[in-house]
């Protein structure tokens, strides 16, 4: 088979496979990611509304109400239903702060067999190492900025 | 009472419509590219932080309430910020700023981690 043919053969297979491709899944991941993101942000209000009730405010409540979400994304992880929400809920499930919360409980349990040191303390870093490296740095020039300007 | 209860439902449908939409403009982006989840959270976190420091982010905050500080371009706002106003008081503070803010966030990831890893058992990838 000449080398030709065989790109052709590749370009139909390919153009058959996007035939068959449902187009409809694109549809089903982000009505699945709109409702679900959108439900844990609802809980992440009502979180917010009790809290209020409780008597916290300002910088206290915001604070209060992320710890309560990032436990609850943990505690999740933990019992292996948050995997299962995000097998269906795509973006829905990771970018809500519970899914980063997923993202260091997650390497911390699984690694966990690699000893504490190098396995469970230095695997829950490997995404969320990434978030507060950018984050921190993104954070400091923000500062400098208004610092300056 | 009336008015009350409405306004709170009011804000619930607020949250769910600019929260679930930010988590849509993430679904189209990992439909449509072959970006990571780790790679996605970088960068929502970095929008947040951009929209901020250009004054984007906090009226969306006002409007959307946790809508807008559940998602991880959430905690970018945070960080941003926590510099911003940091910067008020002087250069020691701009630049500590942002993680001072932040702090209750990773507070309790490392912590609740930290737990879940002694409690759990890594269990094998059901499907």
């Amino acid at each position: 088979m000449t080398g030709k043919s065989s790109d052709n053969f590749n370009k139909n297979y390919l153009q058959y496979v996007k035939t068959q491709d449902p187009p409809t899944q694109h549809f089903k991941n982000c009505a699945a990611a709109f409702g679900v993101g959108g439900l844990i942000c609802c809980i992440g209000q009502f979180i917010r509304y009790m809290l209020e009730y409780a008597g916290l405010s300002g910088d206290e409540l915001a604070g209060a109400t992320s710890i309560v979400l990032i436990f609850l994304g943990c505690f999740l992880t933990g019992l292996g239903v948050y995997d299962r929400i995000g097998r269906y809920a795509g973006a829905g499930s990771i970018v809500p702060i519970t899914g980063f919360a997923n993202s260091v409980t997650s390497p911390a349990i699984e690694f966990k067999t690699e000893g504490w040191i190098y396995g469970m303390a230095a695997k829950m870093f490997t995404v969320a190492g990434a978030i507060i490296v950018f984050g921190v740095f993104s954070g400091v020039l923000v500062g400098l900025i208004y610092l300056f300007v | 009472m009336e008015n009350e209860v409405l306004e709170i439902f009011l804000q619930f449908l607020k949250a769910f419509a600019v929260g679930g939409g930010i988590c849509l403009i993430a679904q189209i982006i990992i439909n449509f590219t072959d970006l990571t989840a780790g790679k996605i959270l970088v960068y929502f976190m970095l929008a947040g932080v951009v929209l901020t420091a250009i004054g984007v982010y906090q009226p969306l905050v006002e409007f959307a309430g946790a809508g807008a500080t559940v998602p991880i371009s959430g905690f970018g706002y945070l960080l941003a910020n926590g510099a911003m106003k940091g910067a008020e008081k002087g250069f020691f503070y701009a630049i500590t700023g942002s993680l001072t803010a932040a702090s209750a966030g990773v507070t309790a990831a490392v912590v609740f981690a930290f737990i879940m890893a002694l409690i759990f058992k890594s269990r094998t990838k059901r499907s």
